[in-house]
This record gives C-alpha cells, structure tokens and sequence, in this order.
C-alpha cells in the first residue's frame, strides 16, 4: 500500500481542485502524441494524427484526452487504493489495447508538463513532487494486470 | 533522432528567452530534480542545501544551463563545444545516464512553467530532442 504524508494528499486535491480536466487532458495526450509520435500507432482510428495542428484540431484527440483525465479522478478518489481502483482499467489496456506500459510513463510525464504550464510557479517542487509520485502509482497500477 | 532545421529553430527561440533567466531557471531545474528524484541527492552529498533556493543549488544551475546555452549557439557542433564537458562528466563526475533523462524532465517542466505559451507541443519537441542530444554527448567517452 502506498504512503501518503498529509502534505502530499494536500498537494494533490488542491491542484486537482483547479485543474481544467478537459484541457489538461488536451494538452497531455496533445503532446504525447507530438513529442513521441510513434505514439501515433494507438490511434490509427483517430483520422488525422499526423502532424501537430492535426493533433491539436483533432476533436477525438480532445475527448479522449478528456477521458483519460476524468479517470484520474478515480485514483485521487482513492489514494490509498489506486491499484483496485484501476484493475479492471489495467486489463483493458493489456488485453484489449495492447499498450506498452512505457506509454502510461510518457502521458505522466507530459500531464506533469501541462499542469506547469496551467499553474506556473504555483506548482511548486513540492506540489510536482506529490504529482510525479502520483503518476508513478497510476503507472505501477495500470502495468500491475499485465502479464 | 537527429535535429530539423525547423527543431534548431525552436530550440533557439526558445532558448533566447531562457538564457536571459539562467540562474532562476537552473536553479529551478535541478532543485526540482533533488527533490522529485531523491536518488540524485546522491550526487550532491557535499552541499549543505539541496533547495531551489540554496546559493549553491542557484550557481551550479547557472552553470548548467550556461553550458547548454553553449550548445545551442553552436547547434550545428554540439560535439565540439561540450566536449571538455563530456571529458569531465566521463572522468571525474560519472554521473549514471540514467539521470541524464530526469534533468532534462525538470527542464522541461520549467521551461512549461515559464514560458506557457512558447512551450508548445512542437517546441517541447524540439527541446526533447536537443536535451536527448546533449545528454548523449555528454555520456559519449563514459565506456
């Protein structure tokens, strides 16, 4: 089970308290699939990835981004149970979506990089600290089905 | 994943915005990196504090960001102008690759915080890039 300080707690739902799920989702995915864009390969029924503006227009990129985002909201739910909360997520992405667990490192990695960008200096090192140990227990829960 | 003409483009761009603040934002970088990767304190065990805004964790991020500023005014010879640098890092600081890759994150991160609306997806790109670069320049004599 995962060790949370209060302060960390703290970190996590005061930022998520004012984060924009949709746009954050947006620009994470966004960036995941520009910075890395073998990422692309996921979502070949997406119509047009291909490039940036593409990416940036592409109205299923923002609902899926959206999507992801909105599920994030159930780990923070339950933080001190995140690999439950996410089994069956896990599996879907084992077993129905093939995706390489690396991918869960990149979108953390860019949702991170996005919520810099929303808050500026008020995501502090300590606030990013809690959310860089969030996204690695999401990671860690999501890859836990895979076998 | 070698660098377009277009990934120069928005590395100097960018870059000429960050060189100006390279104590506030090195400073920020590798604070950061101490704090969200406590493995990497590992390396600083002679500074008395590792916090953002500790003198010394202020001079050695100007310093770092200094010699990237380096690489960028050189883009096009990256090799040549770090590689006493590179010397350095293979000889006396042996630094593991590994956290070649966590800096650069906390860079970027503050590049994000910074500069929200230069830090577009494809400067973000670029930067990765170049970062990527850097680092495997400066790991190049380790073995």
């Amino acid at each position: 089970m995962v060790h949370w300080t209060d302060e960390e707690r703290q970190a996590i739902t005061s930022i998520w308290a004012e984060v924009n799920v949709e746009e954050a989702g947006h620009q994470a995915l966004t960036r995941v699939l520009v910075v890395y864009p073998w990422t692309q390969r996921y979502f070949s029924t997406f119509g047009n990835v291909s490039n940036a503006t593409a990416i940036a227009g592409n109205h299923m990129v923002r609902a899926h981004g959206k999507r992801v985002v909105v599920a994030l909201g159930d780990a923070i739910k339950n933080l001190d149970n995140v690999k439950a909360t996410y089994a069956k997520l896990s599996e879907l992405h084992s077993e129905k979506l093939h995706v390489d667990p690396e991918n869960f490192k990149l979108l953390g990695e860019t949702l991170i990089i996005s919520l810099a960008a929303q808050f500026g200096a008020a995501f502090t090192p300590d606030i990013q600290a809690a959310w860089q140990k969030l996204m690695a227990v999401v990671t860690a829960a999501l890859s836990k089905q895979y076998y | 994943m070698s660098l377009t003409a277009t990934d120069k483009a928005h590395v100097k761009a960018i870059w000429s915005k960050a060189g100006g603040k390279a104590e506030e934002i090195g400073a920020e970088a590798l604070g950061r990196m101490l704090e969200v990767f406590p493995q990497t304190k590992t390396y600083f065990s002679h500074y008395a504090d590792l916090s953002v805004k500790s003198t010394q964790v202020r001079t050695h991020g100007k310093k770092i960001i200094d010699a990237i500023t380096s690489a960028v005014n050189h883009i096009d010879e990256i090799t040549g102008t770090l590689s006493s640098l590179s010397t350095l890092h293979a000889n006396t600081l042996r630094v593991d690759p590994a956290n070649f890759k966590l800096l650069s994150h906390t860079i970027l991160v503050v590049l994000a915080l910074y500069f929200p609306a230069d830090f577009t997806p494809e400067v973000h790109l670029a930067v990765d890039k170049f970062l990527a670069r850097v680092s495997h320049v400066l790991t190049d004599k380790y073995r």
